[in-house]
């Protein structure tokens, strides 16, 4: 182990490259781009040993690593954005034929208008691909995460793609001190990648076969349930990255002073640890009982332990980074699914907040927390600029 | 039939992917499959892209020797919504065998145009009408536009002269690097042609000039199919389909088979295919 103070793009790369990728595929797209020029600067000077396809888009890239998967190789790729919605058709087809793909989402809003800050609506939009969604906190965890994603994919009762996301600009182009796990520790605790099935004529198999409406049912069952089911391995193995390597950033979710709390922040990503500073100063100055809930694991969803980790507070404070026009946030809407027919009677309010990059502000937090008894029947877009909304009333 | 002689000439060692389209839907229906060697159909436009992809991997993990990796699709497939995956693979010189089986339209979906369908040709999205005579393009020129990748070899073939389909099928795939084969394959639902004639009709689209069937070595003709040297008009292709049968009904349909004749006219004097008796093929440089 060793700890450097690098960007955050380069300590996935660098983690990408302990794990040792038989083949990486990518397409550039900001704010992206850095961990694929790292991991190609890698195969140049011949610190990685991989196939690097430089393919002429993110469909070709995730086709590529979903042929180069299905042949038996650890497989790796990146994108975000626009990138994200062209590989859409493929991230399907990809969790349908149970390829153990690792894809790092750089999260960024989506066009139009065009945007290249961070927000989260990429990954939302294809929470329903049938993939593992986790989100990273900080650099440190974003690139512990990557070891733990190919344990997890390729484990022989999980066999599904991870999504590795961290927020575009905040975490890929920030700088913090990163410890960062040797080959060595590295090739203890992830295994070379050694499939029952593959594509080799030694044991000629059909992938991708047609399905009925006798069978369709019961294969999509069975994606859920492995989808459902993958929670068992992501709590192991962060459990054991913990015995191994010495850090734990929360397997599927993470609390933070809720033990008391009487209001609970829920949030996913980067945005996290301004949301625990806020805490920390309204613990501090006001003696408040206010705590925070972190998502990691979006897809599987921990219905329990969320509404475990909620249920005795009278206020739940939902943070959005992206939601469902014409409804609301989308992690709201979850999180308020836990509560149902359950004895909680805490209030849950949902917000959207940092779209394409807005800052969200200590502030800005305070704000939500003290307006916390303002409800309305909207989720509330929380710091509008009233005077670009050409007369439009809050 | 154009996919069994492809792989009756590649042999077992071989991994194969294939886009979504009647081949795949009739080969694979849950939980048989036809097919012996190891075999992907993972969407509609990226059977090159996961060729690229099982040929990295192959490479990546030492197993180039295990098998040879050969992408199919259909017209649509290729020269429509999979001409970019194809393209970058080819750019990229993956060392795969690309096979278009080309029957002259979408007719997994119905018979719907596609860039291959050829002129005045009648679809379901091309109707023949009052004010159409049907598809008002010509065909995409696919093997040029797979030569100007830099690919080495690029071949034309039909199901008509299967001997010369599996010659080809093996010449390519002792090649090294990406190579393309479109062969053509009538599809008598879609063309509207007797079931029976089916080897006749393929053999009429080459003899007619209309289907010329030639072989590219790096960027060059270096053989071609030549046809009779009394030359068929395209009449006698045309007129056992029904896809065409508008042509010989309305008036002003004579103008029209002219173009067809035009078009068949250039092909010979393009790929030089005018000359002595048939089947023998010969080799010309151009």
């Amino acid at each position: 182990m060793a700890r450097t103070f690098t960007e955050g793009s380069k300590a996935v790369a660098e983690v990408i490259r302990v794990c040792r990728p038989n083949v990486v595929s990518a397409y550039p797209i900001t704010p992206q781009t850095h961990i694929v020029e790292e991991l190609s600067a890698m195969v140049a000077n011949g610190r990685l040993k991989a196939e690097s396809v430089n393919v002429e888009s993110e469909f070709s890239a995730a086709s590529v690593v979903l042929g180069a998967s299905a042949t038996g190789a650890r497989t790796y790729t990146a994108t975000t954005s626009q990138g994200m919605l062209l590989m859409t058709e493929v991230l399907f087809n990809i969790s349908g034929m149970r390829l153990p793909v690792v894809l790092t989402c750089a999260n960024r809003a989506v066009s139009a208008p065009i945007n290249i800050w961070n927000d989260q609506q990429d990954s939302i939009s294809v929470r329903d691909a049938g993939w593992i969604q986790l989100y990273a906190e900080d650099i440190q965890e974003a690139a512990d995460l990557h070891l733990q994603a190919f344990r997890i994919a390729e484990h022989p009762d999980v066999l599904l793609p991870v999504m590795v996301c961290m927020d575009g600009f905040v975490l890929t182009h920030s700088y913090e001190p990163v410890d960062l796990v040797s080959q060595e520790e590295a090739d203890e605790f992830l295994p070379p990648y050694r499939p029952e099935y593959y594509l080799t004529p030694k044991d000629p198999l059909t992938y991708g076969a047609m399905l009925g409406p006798e069978a369709y049912m019961e294969s999509r069952y069975q994606l859920d349930k492995a989808l459902r089911d993958s929670s068992r391995m992501i709590v192991e193995v962060a459990g054991e990255f913990k015995k191994k390597i010495g850090r734990y950033q929360g397997a599927l979710i993470d609390t933070y002073k809720t033990e008391d709390a009487e209001v609970i922040l829920v949030a996913m990503g980067s945005v996290l640890s301004t949301i625990k500073e806020a805490v920390d100063k309204l613990r501090d100055e006001g003696g408040q009982k206010v705590g925070v809930l972190k998502v990691r694991s979006f897809r599987p969803f921990p219905k329990e332990e969320v509404y475990s980790a909620l249920e005795g507070a009278s206020d739940v404070l939902v943070m959005d980074r992206a939601f469902s026009p014409g409804s609301g946030g989308v992690l709201t809407t979850e999180v308020k699914a836990t509560f149902c027919g359950r004895k909680s009677t805490a209030n849950i309010k949902g917000h959207i907040i940092g779209l394409g990059g807005r800052d969200m502000t200590v502030e800005s937090i305070l704000n939500v927390i003290n307006d916390r008894a303002v409800v309305s029947g909207q989720d509330k877009v929380v710091d509008l600029n009233e005077s670009l909304l050409g007369g439009q009333k809050l | 039939m154009g996919a069994r002689l492809v792989l009756d000439a590649a042999g077992p060692n071989i991994i194969t992917t294939d886009a979504t389209g009647c081949l795949e839907v009739f080969t694979t229906r849950w939980p048989q499959s036809a097919w012996g060697v190891p075999f992907i159909h993972s969407l509609f436009e990226n059977s090159a892209a996961v060729a690229a992809g099982i040929e990295s991997a192959l490479k990546a993990l030492g197993r180039t020797d295990e098998a040879k990796v050969i992408a199919q699709g259909g017209d649509g497939g290729t020269a429509d919504i999979g001409l970019q995956c194809l393209s970058g693979m080819l750019e990229r010189g993956h060392d795969v065998l690309y096979v278009c089986y080309d029957n002259e339209a979408y007719m997994n979906t119905g018979v719907q145009r596609s860039g291959l369908t050829p002129f005045d040709c009648d679809t379901r999205t091309s109707p023949s009408g009052k004010a159409s005579w049907g598809n008002p393009l010509r065909k995409k020129d696919m093997p040029a536009i797979v030569a100007a990748h830099g690919a080495p070899y690029v071949a034309t073939a039909s199901i008509a002269y299967p001997k010369d389909v599996e010659r080809k099928v093996k010449k390519a795939l002792g090649i090294k690097g990406p190579k393309y084969i479109q062969i053509h394959v009538p599809c008598p639902p879609g063309w509207k042609s007797e079931p029976a004639l089916t080897i006749k009709v393929a053999k009429l689209a080459v003899e007619t000039g209309l289907y010329p069937v030639f072989e590219m070595e790096d960027g060059v003709v270096t053989k071609v199919r030549k046809i009779p040297k009394t030359r068929k008009p395209v009449t006698e292709y045309l007129k056992v389909q029904g896809r065409f049968k508008h042509l010989f009904k309305k008036p002003g349909g004579e103008k029209e088979i002219k173009k067809i004749q035009q078009i068949a006219d250039e092909n010979i004097e393009r790929y030089g295919l005018a000359g002595e008796k048939e089947p023998v093929a010969t080799t010309t440089q151009t």
